[in-house]
Formats: structure tokens, C-alpha cells, sequence
């Protein structure tokens, strides 16, 4: 009974969550609650991953109201693996947030938590859902719920980066609605599998083609897609380290997710084809960011900027892999999107320790920060080399299919645009390693990290390494799921 | 040359125009958002624009109607606007903690402190 309607609970049960988590009184409770919640999302999820594997597709009509006139929920294999990848990372950041987050917020951090649950609403919403407009509504939800985060951090910079968070962030949903528009104007309807099998006659018309690139640019800015990445490395930089640690791992991904949807799954490769200013400016594009964002990481200051300036080149070989619109660029980009999430929470969660040991995230703060928490800093290494893509992590699985499906279209330039970012990431990480074990004047004392805070990031960074060292699941689950969203147009 | 029979698209496109000049040409926070809510309702006016059939009544079942607009866009559009007005709550709060922060809600005066 329960389990037929999993598809639907998986988003209702944290929405549902939501009210009481602000209620709860204290100061540990929501956090505890919080993390609950999290794991029963993780237990539904692992389930529709077993359905979905035999299944293929499941398809859920919410109240019973059929396409086109209800909303459909549809999970195919690349939502399938995009809603474990959100439920995996709620499940192991939510116990670290029940003690980090609470300690910055203080007494009463029901609100706190209670935003936390609505941004995994809202993700969560956005993976499962298979209706155009839905998808607007809870990027949205994950929005508001975000700034919100954004600005419980402690500095009053916080604010100043929420704030302008919110402007672009909601500039960029007007954009992907006034997109959405046109392209109900267009077919008449909302559905996206309605939308797929209408699209292929209008490839090519000039409203199509506008609307492609609205949408485009709408889910670029909330995907942190370079130049449009301007808000990000204040919000991560600024935000509470729990927070920064499940945005940077899961935001930009369902933004990600979303694009790669809209591009295969609504407009098709036929329409893009048609467009090859598309295809180009987003290469172009990608490989700015895989520089730029690596450039920039040179120059900062503090770790959480590094980090957050890194995911902006990280978010540029994702998007090189959709850009070469093959189906081995897209499960390359799938495979480098679910492996980013991993790398760069296990960084940002060891981060997040540290600031919470030394009282901040500035290169000059943590001096010999490696003599003194040893273990959070093999864990903080462990995600720099899975980010560098050294061999046996996470990270090279994902650009070792990235240069060979460039390489299938031999397009050198993109081949040394990504070995060239890569060695620029050894720079700006070596930085950071460099600060951590140089010895200071005065040997500070050893303090490791609690329990509660290390346990889930040594977690995060072990999965760094087994995905390295067994990839073929996720490897051929990706393939696969290139596969149908390419192959049929739907 | 202009097709003035499509003005009300005319009228979006001005809106669309002015709205995005001012969330970007003024620094005061408070005109940001203002600019936003602009923008946003211009969005608002293309899509109640497409609902729109010519000589079709409002959707609402009578004996002798035979052509109703659209009302999709409009239900669309109510749930946009909610949206839009948490959005705009959200950020005149920020507004106020900023204020009582820093004193100012300048985005200049933001910029040249550095913490």
C-alpha cells in the first residue's frame, strides 16, 4: 500500500516534515528529527532504485488525474540516480548538520532544520516530478529555502550574499518561466513526455529556439554555469559549513539534472541540432568556467571560496560532457555529476570541521590545521585528489569518460582544455595542503573534530574512494540512462 | 513595420526592459526589488497574453458560451505570483537584517566594507 505510492512520498514525507521540524522546541531535537526523516527519504529512495532497475520507467499519477490534464511523476534511471545521490547526501550531512548547524544557530533551530528539510523538498520535487511547470514551483521551493540558509551564516556578509543570491537566483527562475511559456504557447501543453513528441515539427521555429535558449540561461544561473556563477563562492563561502557542504554537494546538480532534461528530454537532439550556436556556445562556455573558475581559485583567500570557485570548474566538465550532446558526453557528464556531489561534500564537510576547531575558513587561520586534526585532514585530502581526478577516486572515473568521449569527436582542443584545468587544480589545492601542514611557531595541541563531525565525512570520503575503485556500477547505470534519454527523445 | 495589434506583448517587452535596467542600475536594495517585481510581472502579463481567444468569455460554464479562454495560465500564474510574493518578502527581510547590520542599504556602501 505504502510502497505503490513511494514516488510520491519520497517528496511528500520531508514537505510533510517541514511544519513540525519548526515547531520542535530545544536545541538538538530538530536536528535529531531532521536526520530521521533524512534516512527514512534514503530508505524509499533505495527502493525506487530497485523498482526502477527492473522497471525501467515509473510513471505515478498524482490524485489520479491522467496526463495531460494531472501532474505526472516520472522516475526513469537518471532520476533515479540523481534522487539517491540528494538522499545519500541528506542521510550522511543531515547527523553532521544536527550538531554543526545547531551550534551556529543556537536555541530553537527548528527553523533552521525546518529550511534544510524544504531545500531536499524542493530538489527532491524537481527530480521526481515529470510536468514542466512543477519543475518551476519547486526549484523555486529549493530557492527561497536556500537563501534563507544562505543567511543564517555568521558573518553579517552572509546576509549581503543571500541577498544577491535571491536577486539572480530568482532573475534566472523568471528566466526558465518566460521559457516555459513560450513553449506552452508553443505545443499546448506542460507534460514533458507531451512536450517531447510535439517538439520535433517545431525544430528549428524561432519562438522554439527562444525558448530553448531562456531555458537555458534560467537553469545556467541557478547551476552556477560560468559566467553566470557570480553569486556562488560568497553563498558557499558564507553559509553555515553544513549548509555549504549539502548545497555545493546537491544544488548545482539538480540544476544540472534539470538542463540535461530540458535539453534531451523536451527539446531533443533533433532541436539542438538545428541550433549550433547552442552546442558551440556551451562548449565555449564550459571550458571558460573549467579555466576560469580554476583561475580564480588561484587568488582566494579563504577554503570555502577556493572550494566553492572550484565547483564552478567542476560544473564546466559536467556541462563540456552534456555539450557534446553524444551519448558518451552525457553519461560521462552524469557520472562526473554524481561523483562532483561526493568529492565536493567530503571537502566541504572536513571544511566545515575545521572552521569549527579553528573559528574560521581563512588560509591564515589554519596554519598546521593537519598536525592538529589529523584525521579531518586525511579526509579533506582524500576529496583534493578525487577533485584532481588522480586515479583510484571518484574524480578520474569521471574525466577519464569525459576525454575519451571528446576524444570520440576528436575535439583535441577540449582534451587540453580539461588536462589543463586539472593541473591548475593541483595548484590551488596544493595551497591549501601547503598552509595545513606547515608546522607552526608554537605546536598547537591536537583536538580532532567530534565523532559526530568526522564520522560523516570520513564517510563521504571513503565513498570517494570505493566508487573509484568499483565504478562500473554507476558507470553502466549512467550509460544506460544516456541512453534512453537520448535514444528515444523522451 | 510594428504590429501594434500585439500590443500587449509590446507592453511586456517594456515591461521586461525596465524592470531588468533597474534591478541592475540601482544599487539600493529596495529598488532591486522593486525592479524584480517589475520583471516578474511582465512575465505574469505573457502568459495571462497567451491564455487570452479572441471573442472568448471568461472560463466560467455558461448555457450559451461557445469559446472560453484558456484558464491554465492563469491557475499557472496565480501560483507564480505566489512564488513572487514570498520571493519579494524574503528579500525585504534580508533588507532589514542588512540594514540594521551595516546601516545601509546601498549596494556601494555594502561593497567597500569588507567583512
Amino acid at each position: 500500500m505504502i510502497l505503490s505510492h513511494a514516488q510520491v512520498l519520497v517528496v511528500a514525507l520531508p514537505l510533510l516534515a517541514v511544519p513540525i521540524c519548526a515547531l520542535l522546541p530545544g536545541r538538538r531535537l530538530p536536528g535529531v528529527f531532521a536526520t530521521l526523516v533524512a534516512w527514512a527519504v534514503l530508505a524509499l529512495a533505495l527502493l525506487l532504485m530497485q523498482e526502477v532497475s527492473a522497471a525501467g520507467v515509473l510513471r505515478y499519477q498524482l490524485g489520479g488525474w491522467a496526463p495531460p490534464w494531472g501532474i505526472e511523476y516520472r522516475l526513469d534511471r537518471l532520476a533515479a540516480l540523481v534522487q539517491l545521490l540528494l538522499a545519500l547526501i541528506a542521510a550522511v550531512v543531515l547527523p553532521y548538520a544536527a550538531r554543526s548547524l545547531s551550534d551556529e544557530v543556537g536555541e530553537r533551530s527548528g527553523g533552521a532544520f525546518a529550511a534544510l528539510l524544504l531545500l531536499l523538498t524542493g530538489l527532491l520535487g524537481i527530480v521526481a516530478t515529470g510536468d514542466a511547470f512543477n519543475v518551476f514551483v519547486f526549484l523555486e521551493i529549493s530557492s527561497l529555502a536556500s537563501y534563507t540558509l544562505i543567511a543564517l551564516g555568521r558573518r553579517r556578509r552572509a546576509l549581503v550574499a543571500s541577498f544577491r543570491y535571491l536577486i539572480l537566483g530568482t532573475v534566472g527562475a523568471t528566466f526558465f518561466l518566460i521559457g516555459l511559456g513560450l513553449l506552452y504557447a508553443l505545443t499546448g501543453t506542460l507534460n514533458m513526455d507531451d512536450l517531447a513528441a510535439r517538439m520535433p515539427p517545431l525544430a528549428g521555429s524561432p519562438a522554439a529556439t527562444t525558448a530553448l535558449f531562456f531555458i537555458v540561461v534560467g537553469l545556467g544561473l541557478k547551476a552556477a554555469m560560468f559566467p553566470l556563477h557570480q553569486w556562488l563562492p560568497d553563498a558557499y563561502a558564507e553559509a553555515p559549513p553544513a549548509v555549504s557542504a549539502f548545497m555545493a554537494a546537491t544544488s548545482t546538480k539538480v540544476a544540472l539534472y534539470a538542463l540535461a532534461r530540458f535539453l534531451f528530454g523536451v527539446f531533443g537532439l533533433q532541436q539542438l541540432t538545428e541550433v549550433p550556436m547552442l552546442q558551440e556556445g556551451l562548449q565555449w562556455l564550459a571550458v571558460a568556467g573549467m579555466l576560469g573558475g580554476s583561475i580564480l581559485a588561484l587568488r582566494a583567500a579563504d577554503i570555502g571560496r577556493i572550494l566553492a570557485l572550484s565547483s564552478v570548474a567542476q560544473v564546466g566538465y559536467i556541462l563540456l560532457g552534456f555539450a557534446l550532446l553524444s551519448t558518451a558526453g552525457v553519461a560521462a557528464g552524469l557520472v562526473h555529476l554524481f561523483n562532483h556531489a561526493l568529492m565536493k561534500g567530503a571537502l566541504f564537510l572536513a571544511l566545515g570541521a575545521m572552521i569549527h576547531r579553528c573559528g574560521g575558513g581563512e588560509l591564515a587561520r589554519l596554519e598546521g590545521v593537519g598536525h592538529r586534526m589529523p584525521w579531518t585532514m586525511a579526509a579533506f585530502m582524500v576529496g583534493a585528489l578525487s577533485l584532481i581526478g588522480v586515479p583510484l577516486t571518484a574524480g578520474f572515473v569521471g574525466k577519464w569518460y569525459l576525454v575519451s568521449a571528446v576524444i570520440d569527436q576528436s575535439a583535441w582542443w577540449l582534451v587540453a582544455a580539461i588536462l589543463v584545468s586539472s593541473i591548475l587544480s593541483v595548484f590551488y589545492l596544493w595551497r591549501i595542503v601547503e598552509v595545513a601542514y606547515r608546522r607552526p611557531a608554537v605546536m598547537p595541541p591536537r583536538a580532532e573534530a567530534p565523532l559526530i563531525l568526522l564520522l560523516p565525512t570520513m564517510l563521504l570520503a571513503l565513498a570517494n574512494l570505493l566508487v573509484g575503485l568499483n565504478s562500473s556500477p554507476l558507470v553502466s547505470w549512467a550509460e544506460a540512462a544516456s541512453l534512453s534519454l537520448l535514444g528515444t527523445g523522451s | 513595420m510594428i504590429d501594434l495589434g500585439l500590443y500587449n506583448y509590446w507592453i511586456v517587452i517594456a515591461l521586461m526592459m525596465s524592470g531588468l535596467y533597474a534591478l541592475i542600475a540601482r544599487g539600493n536594495l529596495i529598488r532591486k526589488l522593486i525592479g524584480l517585481n517589475i520583471f516578474q510581472a511582465s512575465v505574469f502579463l505573457l502568459y495571462i497574453s497567451v491564455g487570452f481567444v479572441r471573442d472568448g468569455a471568461a472560463p466560467i460554464l455558461a448555457p450559451d458560451v461557445e469559446s472560453y479562454s484558456n484558464p491554465l495560465p492563469h491557475v499557472l500564474i496565480l501560483t507564480a505570483i505566489v512564488v513572487g510574493v514570498a520571493t519579494t518578502a524574503l528579500g525585504l527581510a534580508l533588507a532589514v537584517r542588512i540594514h540594521g547590520a551595516y546601516g545601509s542599504i546601498d549596494d556601494d556602501v555594502l561593497d567597500r566594507q569588507r567583512d
